[in-house]
């Protein structure tokens, strides 16, 4: 069972799902049997890529998708078998449904009313100003921008003070610069009102902003789970180190194990890994993927490899490809243990030496590696299209 | 190094010497608008005109009709056939509001819970239109014949004692009563109803119900609250094609009903037909037209559509 580690007492925002699983009538499978704990008072995101099985969890947590086998707690209660009004959750979903005949003011109203509560107009008021929409109160979903229809949205929920928030990708709809601002105003609400959120999300980078705690799902299962830092330095599966940022992953075998650290065969040279930053078996001749960061990585011209300092991992290639991105300059090296290295380079100080067709040394700090288990598909969870 | 200031031309995908596009259509669309505007003109707005003029003529078949402005027709049409008017309204609204119950229910059905039987259904709805108008009205009168098993069942539970009560029926007859003129009525435009509601309720994001219920509206309350009220467009526009071609309706009351049914209808369909008196007939028809135009202005004012659709 995974848990994180909880530090508040009070647990009734606890979401603890045990052994929760959904297969529809069509025999697909979209939640494979999970166990998952989101303690109270935090920022839960499921990271994944389209169909796996993130949003029929969230829903599963909602009520709007009943599991096919499990249970589903709310802090000490049990509601696997609740219909969605009877639970103390609420949804901000996919493209918002707001409803459309109502003005915003009766948006957020809707669920205090539907609680049989009379005097709203204080709380809805106070709610509108939360989200910085107290003027727009007398106009129609429609007649606002996506930005303010995503607050709405925010706000409709965020009002019941429901024990869990859940948010079903809800900046998707918004451009760019637009998605880059709610991140940062929805981790200032949920640190505000302290209430769990849990958040589904396709965008890593997202998940990465705002979350203290990604799971990154892949075919209805858990891939991984912790903090985002945990995720992006120590993947555990190539899915993981793949799909979070970019790794290269090199093929390697084990040569020989001394002082805490794990010598490996790549391509004719050899490599280091620390021991603690691989979990898999360490026998010498046992395959293990290497892998490294493309922003760890120095790359210096084939003339001044000596230059470079001992105990450094190095591997030689030749670049193919680079493209100029402002603040850094991203280098695609062939190299004989990877095809497609990519290497990230701060914009310091630029060696007109390297373009493409140069002979290059890559080297890094060996404390970078990290190890995983070879049996893995190397290329799972790169993903077709880069994430915006 | 020099600073580049312009950036060099591309190359032109027009080669030289071509002219530029015409200038063209900027009369395509009144032509393509032509064909309508003129059938408008000549079978709407000409007969219009004639029918207005007819009914301001007085004389006789024999002496022939002249335009005198003789605008009392209308007031003792009016006189004459009140009462006409009103059992129209009456029949109309009557069998509006059972499309309205029966068609409802149906067209929730087909939007939201029919499936893979979505499209047999709807082609069940259509299908009456197969048969002719006057066939299916025809079919009514063997359905509700006297002493058929419609009215012996009736009968035998006591419904028809509560009609007659009511004044829908007489004694042991279904057929010859108001209630077989609205059930005709009811039956022949039903898919009119059932159509408009199906089309809103159909568009409604199946989002807004999965909404309304994560924020503690029971499924009764989400209907109340979201679902019927965005299907207004469909109730408004289907009880309108409804209740305007029942209320100008002569069919049905002529075929199910009796002289104590007759619409207004009837009797326009007798002043042009038999008792060939022009004048009164055109203007009932007015009457009927503008009495028809307010109620339906006033009810899509009252039921606040224009900002739904």
């Amino acid at each position: 069972m995974i848990t994180v580690t909880n530090k508040n007492t009070d647990n009734s925002g606890d979401v603890r799902l045990a052994g929760i699983s959904k297969t529809y009538d069509n025999g697909f499978t979209a939640v494979q049997p999970l166990d998952l704990t989101v303690p109270q008072g935090s920022f839960f995101a499921l990271l994944g890529a389209s169909g796996c099985g993130k949003t029929t969890t969230l829903r599963m947590i909602a009520g709007l998708e009943e599991p096919t086998t499990g249970t589903v707690h709310l802090g000490d209660q049990e509601v696997t078998r609740l219909p969605p009004y009877k639970r103390p959750v609420n949804t901000v979903f996919q493209s918002y449904a707001l409803f459309p005949h109502l003005d915003i003011f009766e948006n957020v109203a809707f669920g205090l009313r539907r609680r049989g509560i009379k005097s709203v107009k204080k709380q809805v008021e106070d709610m509108l100003e939360l989200v910085q929409l107290g003027e727009q109160a007398r106009k129609k979903p429609h007649q606002l921008s996506g930005g303010q229809q995503q607050r709405v949205a925010v706000a409709r929920a965020l009002i019941n003070t429901p024990k869990v928030l859940l948010l079903d990708e809800p900046l998707g709809a918004l451009d760019l610069k637009l998605r880059r601002q709610m991140q940062l105003e929805l981790k200032r609400i949920q640190t505000e009102v302290g209430i769990t959120f849990v958040h589904v999300t396709h965008d890593q980078e997202e998940a990465m902003t705002m979350a203290d705690t990604v799971a990154v799902m892949n075919a209805g299962r858990v891939e991984q789970l912790g903090s985002p830092t945990d995720l992006y330095e120590n993947p555990n599966t190539t899915f993981v180190a793949n799909f979070l940022g970019t790794s290269n992953l090199i093929e390697a075998e084990v040569d020989s194990k001394s002082g805490g650290e794990i010598v490996l065969k790549a391509g004719g040279g050899k490599l280091v890994l620390p021991e603690a930053r691989y979990a898999g078996p360490t026998t010498t001749g046992g395959k293990v993927l290497v892998g490294v960061r493309p922003e760890k990585i120095s790359l210096a011209h084939a003339d001044e490899a000596g230059e470079i300092p001992d105990g450094r991992n190095r591997i030689t290639g030749k670049i193919a490809d680079s493209s100029f991105i402002g603040v850094s300059t991203q280098y695609v090296i062939d190299s004989p243990v990877c095809p497609e290295f990519e290497v990230y380079a701060q914009n310091i100080d630029r060696d007109d030496r390297l373009v493409p067709g140069a002979e290059v040394v890559l080297h890094w700090n060996p404390a970078h590696t990290f190890g995983l288990d070879a049996a893995q598909d190397i290329d799972a969870g790169i993903q077709e299209e880069a994430t915006v | 190094m020099a600073t580049l200031t312009e950036a060099p031309p591309p190359l032109s995908p027009t080669a030289p010497g071509k002219k530029p596009p015409r200038k063209r259509g900027r009369f395509t669309p009144y032509w393509l608008l032509l064909p309508g505007i003129l059938w408008l003109l000549v079978f709407f707005a000409l007969p219009m005109i004639y029918q207005a003029s007819t009914s301001v003529q007085t004389g006789s078949l024999e002496t022939g009709y002249k335009v005198t402005w003789h605008f009392a027709t209308y007031w003792d049409a009016l006189a004459d056939y009140w009462p006409q008017f009103l059992r129209s309204i009456l029949y109309a609204g009557a069998a509006t509001i059972l499309c309205l119950v029966l068609g409802y229910p149906l067209a929730y059905l087909i939007a939201f819970r029919a499936g893979r039987w979505r499209n047999l259904i709807m082609v069940l709805v259509i299908a009456p239109f197969f048969t002719s108008f006057l066939i299916r009205t025809l079919a009514w009168k063997t359905i509700l014949a006297d002493g058929g098993p419609v009215v012996g069942a009736l009968n035998s539970l006591h419904v028809l004692d509560v009609t007659s009560w009511l004044g829908w029926t007489t004694g042991d007859r279904v057929l010859a009563t108001p209630l077989a003129v609205v059930c005709g009525l009811t039956y022949n435009f039903l898919p009119f109803m059932i159509l408009p509601l199906y089309t809103s309720l159909e568009r409604i994001d199946g989002r807004l119900h999965e909404a309304a219920g994560d924020l503690y509206a029971k499924p009764v309350t989400t209907f109340r609250k979201v679902t019927f009220p965005l299907s207004m467009p469909g109730v408004v526009s289907g009880t309108l094609l409804t209740f305007i071609p029942a209320a100008g309706d002569y069919v049905n009351a002529e075929l199910l009903g009796s002289t104590d049914t007759r619409m207004i209808g009837n009797v326009i369909q007798t002043q042009f037909l038999r008792i060939l008196d022009y004048p009164t007939a055109a203007a009932l028809s007015f009457i009927l037209m503008a009495a028809i135009l307010l109620m339906v202005t006033f009810y899509i004012r009252k039921s606040g559509t224009e900002d739904l659709v």
